[in-house]
């Protein structure tokens, strides 16, 4: 019969196995943390600048020129993409569907490669433009 | 008033339980996922096709109405799913009562604070004498 090893284990974060699902699970949350905070303050300072004028414009683009603002602002558009496919993949799962072991570690994986792909095209595109 | 074997697991719990708008709770997060889907699309396929992100061409964008109108939407839904999602983050990992009333509490005012804010900014670039 089976081992001890690969008996099913209660679901707690420190006795999860690492896999596909549960990374991209916690991901969820992370990445959704990460857009409502960081996301959120960064849509609304740029707004605030835009509205007050040129030179508070020129300052929030000074900030996100510098190369620590543009691996933030990677960062994040790299989490709401992340945050988006994953999402996409919570609204099928909610409906009973990808609950299958093979198409579920599948969809999880899809979700990072996707969120990679589009960020690395989102960001080619936005460096080569902004000098 | 009987919901019948035709109710759906979602249906039969909704204004029930302890929580009492649990259902509700959860139903309006998957909503405003969907909508930010369009919206968040929306956001990023805008910022990739506008000519420049100078702050001339961003107020030219946000003073039409193709661009005013999602914004709003965006800054009004995306603080409202963010405030859902941090809320369930809240309640999982705050388990002492008046700690989760206390984090919940300043969640919402954040959430709304900053919708407000957001919105301000947008009102001034929309309705202002933006030189």
């Amino acid at each position: 019969m089976a081992t001890t090893k690969s008996r099913p284990l209660s679901p707690h974060l420190t006795v999860w196995r690492w896999g596909p699902n549960m990374a991209v699970s916690i991901l969820h949350r992370a990445t959704g943390t990460a857009v409502s905070f960081a996301g959120l303050a960064v849509l609304t300072w740029w707004l605030l600048a835009v509205a007050e004028g040129q030179d508070a414009y020129d300052r929030f683009g000074a900030v996100a020129r510098h190369p620590a603002g543009i691996v933030v602002l990677i960062g994040l558009t790299w989490a709401f993409f992340q945050h988006l496919f994953s999402g996409i993949r919570h609204l099928v799962t909610d409906t009973g569907a990808n609950f299958e072991l093979g198409p579920n570690k599948t969809s999880a994986v899809l979700t990072v490669i996707g969120s990679i792909v589009f960020t690395a095209a989102v960001w080619i595109y936005f460096l080569g433009v902004i000098k | 008033m009987s919901l019948g074997d035709s109710a759906t697991p979602l249906g039969k719990v909704r204004g029930l339980g302890s929580a009492r708008e649990g259902g509700e709770h959860w139903l309006t997060e998957r909503v405003t996922s969907i909508a930010l889907l369009l919206l968040g699309t929306w956001l990023v396929a805008s910022l990739l096709l506008l000519p420049q992100l100078d702050r001339q061409t961003i107020i030219e964008w946000l003073r039409a109405p193709t661009g005013a109108v999602p914004m709003a939407l965006l800054i009004v839904i995306g603080f409202r799913h963010a405030l859902d999602g941090m809320k369930v983050v809240v309640d999982d990992y705050v388990h002492e009562e008046g700690s989760r009333f206390a984090w919940n509490t300043l969640l919402l005012f954040l959430a709304v604070g900053g919708a407000a804010l957001a919105l301000y900014a947008l009102g001034i670039i929309v309705f202002g004498a933006v030189a």
